[in-house]
C-alpha cells in the first residue's frame, strides 16, 4: 500500500507532470512537490509525486555503507546522472 | 530511459553479504524488532534476510503497517453497503478487492453487477466523477500518512472545480499513535521500530519523538532495499547496546527531518485527528483522521446514516489477524493459516493484502523455511 516508486519527470503542466517510469509514461500530480523541476527523479504513490530524491544524500548513504566496507573500491560518483 | 542511476546500488549482493557479515554484531539476547510497514514485510522476505538474521539472533515481526490489514470490519461493511447502492460507482485501489466483508466482498458485489472500479491514484476517481454527474462517485479513502496528501490534494481539486458528486469514505489511519501502544504493550517486549519509510517521507523524524520518549523505543527510519534494510537494523542494535531510544534516519535520499511540509500543510488544511477504530488494536486516540467540518459534504457517509453492521460471522471469529497485527503471534501460528486460509480463499485480510503479514508469509514459506514459521 505504501509502495512508493521512482520515476523521472519529463515535462510539467500545472498541477500535473509527465512521469517515466523506465519507459512508461504516466500524468503524476505535482501539488505535493512544489520545487519539483524538469528532469528530476520523484518517489511516486497513488499517482503523486510525495518527494524529490536527493542524490547527493543517496551518494553519501553509499559512501557511509562503503566506509564500513573497506574493500568495495568501485567509485560511486560516476554512477550519477548527468541531469541531477 | 532506464531505473534511477545509483539506487541500484542498494541492492549490490556484495555489499549485501560485507554488511551483513561486518555491520551486525552477535547480541548478547535475541533482539526483536519490528518492521511497522507491511512493504517492509515484503522487501524482506524478497531479500531473503530474515533467515541470516535470524541467525544473528535478530528476530522480526511484522507490524500493523498494512492499511488494508488494519481497516476495522465495521469499515469494510459499511464499504459494502454503499457500493451495493446502484446510483454509486465505488473506487477502491486494488488491494481492497477481495478482503472479506461480513458477508461478502466488493469483488462478490462486482461479480454480481455493482459499479466497482479499482483505480490507481484518487484522481482516477475525481475524472470518473466528471464524466458522469449524475452518479455519487465515492473513493474508499484507506491508507496511512503517506496516502493522505494525495486524498487531501483530490479533495482540494474537487472543491476548485465544484463538483458535487465526487466523495470519499474516510478510513485513514496515521501511523505513530499506533507505534506508541505497541511500544508501551507490555506482552510484545520490543526492542526498536523499523520505521516505515514512506509514511517518514511525509511526517519527518520528529514525529516519532514520543515513540522514543515516552516508549523508549529505538527508532531507525530506513528504505526497502536491501542495504536500507540491513542499515536500519544495524541502527537498532546500536542504540540497544548503547540502551538509548533516538530516531535515526537511514533514508535520507528521501526522507528529510521535517518531513514534506507541503503535504503535511494539505492534510492539515483538510482533515483534522480523529479517534478512529483499528484490526486488532482497537480504538486508539487521535490515530485517524475526519474531514474537516468545512469539507464534510464530501464525506458519503452522510447519506448512509441507517447502515448497522451485520453480526459477525463465526468463521471468521477464528481468524486471529489481530493477535499477527500486534506481533503477538506469526501467521503459521493461526490454525487457518494455509488451512482454510490462503491467499486464493481467505479468511482474513491478512492474508488478502499483498502487504499482509499472512500473505507474505504463506507467499515466502518454502524460501525462508523453518524460520518463517518460528
Amino acid at each position: 500500500m505504501c509502495l512508493a516508486i521512482p520515476g523521472q519527470v519529463t515535462e510539467i503542466a500545472g498541477p500535473l507532470a509527465k512521469v517515466d517510469f523506465g519507459g512508461i509514461r504516466r500524468d503524476i500530480g505535482v501539488t505535493l512537490v512544489p520545487e519539483v523541476r524538469i528532469g528530476d527523479y520523484v518517489l511516486v504513490h497513488a499517482g503523486f509525486a510525495i518527494q524529490v530524491i536527493d542524490f547527493d544524500e543517496a551518494q553519501r548513504q553509499l559512501e557511509l555503507i562503503r566506509e564500513i566496507d573497506q574493500f568495495d573500491d568501485t567509485p560511486v560518483r560516476e554512477e550519477l546522472p548527468s541531469d541531477v | 530511459m532506464s531505473n534511477p542511476p545509483l539506487l541500484d546500488r542498494f541492492a549490490d549482493p556484495a555489499l549485501i553479504s560485507t554488511l551483513l557479515s561486518k555491520l551486525l554484531v552477535q547480541p548478547a539476547r535475541t533482539l526483536r524488532f519490528m518492521e511497522v510497514c507491511g512493504t517492509h514485510t515484503m522487501a524482506i522476505f524478497q531479500s531473503g534476510l530474515r533467515s541470516p538474521l535470524a541467525d544473528k539472533g535478530i528476530e522480526l515481526l511484522s507490524g500493523p503497517g498494512c492499511p488494508v490489514c488494519v481497516t476495522a470490519q465495521e469499515d469494510i461493511d459499511l464499504a459494502l453497503y454503499i457500493a451495493s447502492d446502484p446510483q454509486v460507482t465505488f473506487c477502491t485501489f486494488g488491494d481492497m478487492m477481495r478482503v472479506p466483508g461480513t458477508v461478502h466482498s466488493l469483488s462478490d458485489l462486482k461479480a454480481e453487477g455493482a459499479d466497482v472500479r479499482v483505480v490507481y491514484s484518487p484522481l482516477d476517481a475525481l475524472t470518473l466523477a466528471r464524466q458522469d454527474p449524475r452518479r455519487r462517485v465515492v473513493f474508499l479513502a484507506i491508507g496511512f500518512e503517506t496516502t493522505v496528501p494525495a486524498i487531501a490534494s483530490t479533495v482540494l481539486e474537487a472543491v476548485q472545480e465544484q463538483l458535487t458528486n465526487f466523495f470519499i469514505l474516510p478510513a485513514h489511519k496515521t501511523i505513530p499513535e499506533a507505534m506508541l501502544l505497541l511500544a508501551k504493550h507490555p506482552e510484545l517486549q520490543l526492542d526498536g521500530f523499523i520505521c516505515p519509510g514512506h509514511v517518514s517521507v511525509i511526517i519527518g523524524e520528529q514525529a516519532y519523538q514520543p515513540v522514543v520518549e515516552q516508549g523508549k523505543a529505538p527508532c531507525v527510519i530506513t528504505g526497502f532495499e536491501p542495504l536500507d534494510i540491513l542499515r536500519g537494523i544495524g541502527g537498532l542494535v546500536r542504540q540497544v547496546e548503547e540502551q538509548t531510544a533516538r530516531v535515526e534516519n537511514a533514508y535520507s535520499r528521501v526522507v528529510k527531518p521535517e518531513g514534506n511540509p507541503q503535504a503535511q500543510s494539505m492534510i492539515q488544511l483538510v482533515f483534522a485527528p480523529a479517534t478512529v477504530k483499528w484490526r486488532g488494536l482497537g480504538a486508539i486516540e487521535h490515530s485517524g483522521l475526519a474531514l474537516k467540518p468545512e469539507y464534510q459534504q464530501f464525506d458519503i457517509r452522510q447519506f448512509y446514516r441507517e447502515f448497522s453492521p451485520p453480526p459477525p460471522d463465526p468463521r471468521q471469529s477464528k481468524c486471529r489477524c489481530g493477535e499477527v497485527l500486534l506481533g503477538k503471534i506469526k501467521p503459521p501460528e493461526c490454525a487457518l493459516f494455509g488451512k482454510g486460509c490462503t491467499p486464493d480463499e481467505p479468511l482474513g485480510a491478512c492474508m488478502v493484502s499483498q502487504e499482509g503479514s499472512c500473505q507474505a508469509y504463506y507467499r515466502y514459506r518454502h524460501w525462508e523455511g523453518a524460520n518463517a514459521g518460528q
